[in-house]
């Protein structure tokens, strides 16, 4: 492992229209570490997520993904990283084997590869049992940790997750992040958190870094943000770091499509 | 190849699933055959027309085939907020497979829904000339899935509100099906309702069933494939292009 950082962010700036969503953010990722990026709602961390996934271009700044630009290498960018994003992405009509194999088609993992790889990680994440079953008839826990071993099928160098344990259970988060550690020990994996649960980042971040309107205020370990703001919880700190003030985002084409959706599914 | 193939494989698969959507998409092709067909049946005949139901079978089954198409690309301003769609654009292959798989996907949806609906027709009491024509009748209603599965591409693309299908449905689809002359023959009608039914693709693809099932053709078969296959080309370039420049 080399000291070179797989995630570096320079002088990154997103505007969409009048709105700087992002406002001129660095911060480095280290190989093989869990970096958790928090932030009140509409601070930019969702931006900053889809920009390194190669989804968003950035008004200005440099963007590194292990070594490469997601504007320049976009199909080399995306070989190399696993995402999870904030709103589900599975096919809830197909099965969970279907959305793993279709997944490693996508990827060009090798047959033999894949079928492997596929079985190891849905028995890792406890879904064996329920592989032939559609996704549809899925807990939202059993559709995130899909997600998440989905994303991991390719064998990426990062992998991001977008707020996974939104809507879930204590028991489920729990779950969860003791697998993700785990998967990060066991194959290195560099993983991109974000959460709105201080206790989680608290529990598995090696680094933290706070993003508030768009700018970085804060980078370090738990202990490190917490002594900087003179805190002895990291919610204290976050709270510190970013106000008490509740954010009113407005509500986006998103928004409305959610909106529908749940208008849809009784 | 593989992944236009899994993903062709996936609309298909999840439209075989889907029994009950199978079933209610029937009602209002039913609808159509059973309340305009019998109720404006005795005024066709006695103008000269002959049967009415063989005249508009292969209207219904154009609308068929138009209503299945859009609707599966407009499915996909749902599928990239809540579903797969996401997926595939962060994957490392070019996003024209990905359209083209779709489309193919969805094309073929509709040419199935499109067959389904020929079946009912012929229950109804539908009699096409010859059965050799048939298949000259399905390329035709591979052509109409196609344009308007590109279409749907396009447009799915495009807008990212939901209100924004009521429109398409509205402004677009519903006057796509009545323009095309689906239901009333093309002969004698007022200048500007002419011209209209000139620049719908569906008129062309109605037409080219109708010249090939009963004989009864305004334009002649050769020009209709001619345009549809015109269009199709031009639609699937313009919705693999509007399809390129998604931003999530």
């Amino acid at each position: 492992m080399s000291d070179h950082p797989i995630i570096r962010v320079q002088h990154v700036v997103k505007s969409f229209g009048k709105v700087t969503a992002v406002d001129d953010v660095s911060f480095d990722v280290h190989p093989g570490e869990i970096f958790a990026f928090l932030g009140p709602n509409g601070a930019g961390k969702t931006t900053t997520i889809k920009m390194l996934t190669t989804l968003l271009h950035p008004t200005s700044g440099a963007l590194e993904l292990d070594g490469l630009d997601p504007t320049t290498h976009a199909t080399e960018v995306r070989r190399r990283f696993g995402v999870v994003f904030q709103d589900p992405s599975l096919d809830s009509e197909l099965t969970a084997w279907e959305n793993m194999d279709i997944h490693g088609v996508l990827y060009h993992v090798p047959r033999q590869i894949r079928r492997e790889r596929a079985e190891a990680l849905l028995k890792m994440f406890e879904l064996w049992d329920r592989h032939a079953d559609l996704v549809k008839t899925f807990s939202g826990g059993m559709k995130r940790r899909l997600e998440i071993a989905r994303g991991l099928l390719h064998t990426p160098r990062v992998l991001f997750l977008d707020e996974p344990t939104l809507g879930l259970d204590p028991q489920s988060r729990n779950q969860m992040w003791t697998l993700v550690r785990n998967l990060n020990k066991a194959e290195g994996v560099t993983v991109f958190l974000t959460t709105h649960y201080m206790d989680e980042a608290d529990r598995v971040a090696d680094r933290i870094a706070v993003i508030d309107h768009g700018r970085i205020v804060a980078t370090g370990s738990s202990a490190e943000l917490k002594q900087q703001t003179g805190t002895d919880s990291l919610e204290a700190a976050f709270l510190k770091l970013t106000g008490t003030t509740i954010r009113d985002e407005s509500a986006s084409a998103a928004d409305s499509v959610r909106a529908f959706a749940r208008a849809w599914r009784r | 190849m593989s992944v236009i193939y899994v993903l062709w494989l996936r609309e298909v698969k999840k439209y075989l699933r889907s029994r009950v959507q199978i079933i209610a998409s029937l009602g209002s092709p039913l609808m159509y055959l059973g309340v305009l067909g019998f109720g404006l049946g005795p005024v066709f005949q006695r103008a000269g027309e002959g049967k009415y139901i063989q005249f508009m079978a292969p209207g219904v089954i154009g609308m068929t085939v138009l209503f299945t198409a859009m609707f599966s690309g407009i499915a996909m301003l749902w599928d990239r907020q809540f579903g797969f769609l996401k997926e595939t654009l962060v994957a490392p292959v070019p996003r024209l497979l990905i359209m083209i798989g779709r489309t193919l996907g969805g094309a073929t949806v509709a040419v199935l829904q499109g067959a389904l609906i020929f079946v009912v027709t012929l229950i109804v009491g539908f009699r096409p000339e010859s059965l050799l024509a048939v298949p000259l009748a399905f390329l035709v209603i591979a052509l109409i899935a196609i344009i308007f599965s590109a279409l749907a591409t396009a447009i799915g693309s495009s807008i990212k509100e939901m209100q924004g299908f009521q429109m398409v449905m509205n402004f677009l689809v519903m006057p796509l099906f009545f323009l095309s002359g689906a239901i009333y023959p093309l002969e004698g009608l007022p200048k500007v309702l002419a011209a209209f039914t000139r620049v719908d693709p569906l008129t062309y693809g109605v037409d080219g069933m109708r010249g090939v099932l009963i004989g009864r053709t305004h334009f002649g078969i050769t020009l209709d494939i001619a345009v549809l296959l015109g269009v199709g080309i031009l639609f699937v370039i313009f919705g693999a292009w509007r399809f390129s420049k998604i931003e999530a």
